[in-house]
């Protein structure tokens, strides 16, 4: 009983960790799917969400809503910025090469934060209490259920619009044959900015509500990129519902892993996983095969 | 006219030159420190801690009629940068003593250049390995870590708290308190019930506290800096665990109740440095009036409460001044003058250096504290 009742809590928190790496894996999917870019810069969204936020509600004194909106906003700004100065002028540019300037970009963005709000890690108070709530003989806090709530509603807002718009519809045509995309009339250029901005404001979204729980500094955002990474190649890098089984999947290994195996191997569980999925199954755990149309 | 104006120039750089060598010569003195890196929250304090120092002895006309000229480089927490500055500051800059480095690896990795180079070395980094074998130009301030871990476990004795968890974060902080607690913790009789590790960008350690939950520990001990423990603090509360907590000095900082919450803080127990708690020493205190000095010109100059580690190189700085102060100038001086300086009241503590002692702190460098409301209280 006693063991069960120490797995239970494994899971939770490895599904709670999990939700957290499926919503920033979503953000690299949707980048990568209509520019074929891995955005490094991803994490950076992420801790700037965080950030953001306190410094709306603590500097500027803003409600938490409007700060949490603020933050969003200003993180999807920055976003925007970076494509028209990093990405856009490059026009003929290999995806290695984007790929290194977005490495880039995430150290500027990092120095600079670091620059103006300090190095000092913050809190964000939780949106509603810390009374931890008991299921089945585990525990989870009310901000879980909030990552929960806002993964799920991030995943369908995703489907619907990639499948169901026309903005959608063009980005994902884009990511299939950008030529093609072109020459039946979808700006591609567009496309690939509303893919940063969706992006960035699903990072940032991630970055707030992950705040009142991990708390954050300038350099959060690495460490996130990466098991957010993690969590995308095991989907694919694709379709949506498989990044967020990725991520879930991911932090529900780690979970199990520290408790269950030793707490040393965290961290080198999560990357054994990504090499050992690049190696056999590098088109994700949930993609068949892809076939080359020719 | 052209000419008098070249006569004037030359006679005007002749008068500069005379009367800068009528003044004694400026000491050189080293800093170096991870100002940024992953151990800025070191490096920051401990550089403005010593401009702040030399700018005010300075002003004051220097030591002994010898003005100080401070040379501070960023080794960005990295131990191969910290070598090569580490020769600069001796064979460009000659320093004739040296400040820092802020972390143990990266004073590992410099020790051997300053006593190859004989160039004292007052390293800021906590790692007992520093001192001890005591090397003949190395000195270092911050208390050992096994002084923390020697005052924690002799309160879980007092408390008559038999079986301990550990848990430790995965940096050379960690790891060195974990070694340090487990070899105290089986010499005084406590058994060890659980010995997990976190790695210090972690965001959960639900899983690791449940292993440690199941253990039925008597009392917890955690080691790591922010905002690991503070994650875990708020983690424990999360899964009910009630059990005593222990932190290490590494929190010793408002900043820690802050990110942790007081309300899951409340009754954790841990070693501060007396700058923590300064004002709530006795009146009588050795080190009262000199904390809340450093205080207060740390807080005027900066704008933030002083921290533990600005204090590092505050009784760095100390030290080579009262070698100065006995007319030392030259790096041996300097050298020997520190280690025959006696008692010395600092931040981090009462310091008496010896031949055989290169860090000179005891037990009564740490004040064990209990976290109420919020709040440090001095645990009697």
């Amino acid at each position: 009983m006693e063991l069960l009742n120490q797995v239970t809590q494994f899971v939770i928190s490895g599904l709670a960790t999990g939700s957290i790496y499926a919503l920033i894996g979503l953000s690299f999917a949707i980048i990568f799917n209509s520019t074929g870019i891995i955005n490094f810069a991803q994490g950076e969204f992420v801790m700037l969400g965080g950030v953001l936020t306190i410094f709306s509600l603590n500097v500027l004194h803003l409600p938490l809503i409007a700060a949490i909106l603020a933050a969003v906003a200003v993180t999807t700004v920055i976003g925007i910025v970076f494509e028209r100065l990093a990405i856009r002028p490059l026009k003929n540019a290999t995806p290695l090469m984007l790929i290194i300037i977005t490495i880039g970009a995430s150290i500027l963005i990092r120095g600079l934060v670091m620059l103006l709000w300090g190095k000092d890690t913050q809190a964000l108070p939780a949106f509603s209490g810390t009374d931890p709530i008991s299921v089945a003989g585990a525990t989870l806090l009310p901000q879980h259920l909030w990552i929960f709530g806002v993964t799920v509603l991030v995943i369908i807002g995703c489907r619907l619009f990639f499948n169901h718009t026309i903005s959608g519809k063009a980005m994902r045509a884009c990511s299939f044959n950008r030529r093609a995309a072109n020459l039946v009339g979808i700006s591609v250029g567009r496309m690939v900015l509303f893919s940063f901005v969706i992006s960035a404001a699903v990072g940032a979204l991630a970055g707030v509500i992950i705040a009142p729980l991990t708390m954050t500094a300038y350099d959060v955002g690495v460490m996130l990129g990466l098991k957010g990474f993690c969590a995308a190649i095991m989907g694919g890098m694709g379709s949506g519902l498989g990044t967020v089984l990725g991520g879930l999947i991911l932090g529900t290994l780690e979970s199990l892993g520290a408790g269950l195996i030793s707490s040393g191997y965290k961290d080198a569980i999560a990357f054994f996983i990504l090499l050992l999925i690049l190696f056999i199954r590098p088109q994700g755990l949930f993609k068949k095969g892809e076939t080359e149309r020719v | 006219m052209r000419r008098m104006f070249a006569v004037i120039g030359i006679t005007m750089l002749l008068l500069c030159s005379a009367s800068a060598a009528f003044a004694a010569a400026p000491i050189k003195i080293g800093g170096l420190f991870a100002v940024t890196g992953p151990a800025s929250f070191l490096g920051e304090p401990e550089k403005n801690t010593l401009e702040l120092l030399v700018k005010e002895a300075n002003a004051k006309g220097g030591i002994n009629g010898s003005k100080i000229e401070l040379f501070i480089y960023d080794t960005g927490g990295d131990a191969t940068k910290a070598v090569q500055l580490a020769n600069k500051l001796i064979k460009n800059d000659k320093v004739v003593a040296i400040v820092g480095p802020s972390t143990t690896g990266e004073s590992m990795a410099v020790i051997p250049v300053a006593e190859k180079e004989q160039i004292p070395l007052i390293s800021c980094a906590a790692g007992i390995k520093i001192t001890d074998p005591v090397k003949k130009w190395v000195f270092k301030t911050p208390a050992n870590d096994h002084v923390a871990a020697e005052k924690i476990l002799i309160q879980a004795e007092k408390l008559k708290q038999k079986n301990i968890a550990l848990i430790t974060v995965s940096d050379s902080f960690g790891s060195s308190g974990r070694e340090q607690l487990k070899q105290m913790a089986a010499k005084r009789g406590f058994k060890i019930v659980a010995d997990e590790v976190y790695s210090p960008k972690d965001t959960d350690m639900t899983p690791q506290l449940t292993k440690i939950k199941a253990a039925k520990p008597d009392a917890i001990i955690c080691w790591g800096t922010n905002p690991g423990p503070a994650i875990i603090t708020r983690n424990l509360q999360q899964l009910g665990i009630k059990t005593q907590i222990y932190q290490s000095h590494g929190v010793a900082s408002k900043k820690y109740i802050e990110l942790a919450t007081a309300q899951a803080a409340e009754g954790i127990m841990l070693p501060a440095g007396k700058l923590a708690v300064f004002d709530l020493l006795k009146p009588t205190d050795p080190q009262a009036k000199l904390l809340k000095d450093y205080n207060t010109d740390y807080k005027k100059s900066y704008g933030v409460e002083a921290s533990t580690f600005g204090g590092y190189a505050y009784d760095g700085f100390q030290l080579i001044a009262a070698a100065i102060k006995k007319g030392a100038t030259t790096p041996v001086q300097i050298r020997d003058g520190i280690e025959k300086n006696g008692r010395m009241v600092g931040v981090s503590g009462i310091f008496k250096m010896t031949p055989t002692d290169h860090n000179g702190l005891d037990l009564g460098a740490f004040e064990m504290v209990r976290i109420v409301k919020g709040d440090w209280v001095i645990v009697k």
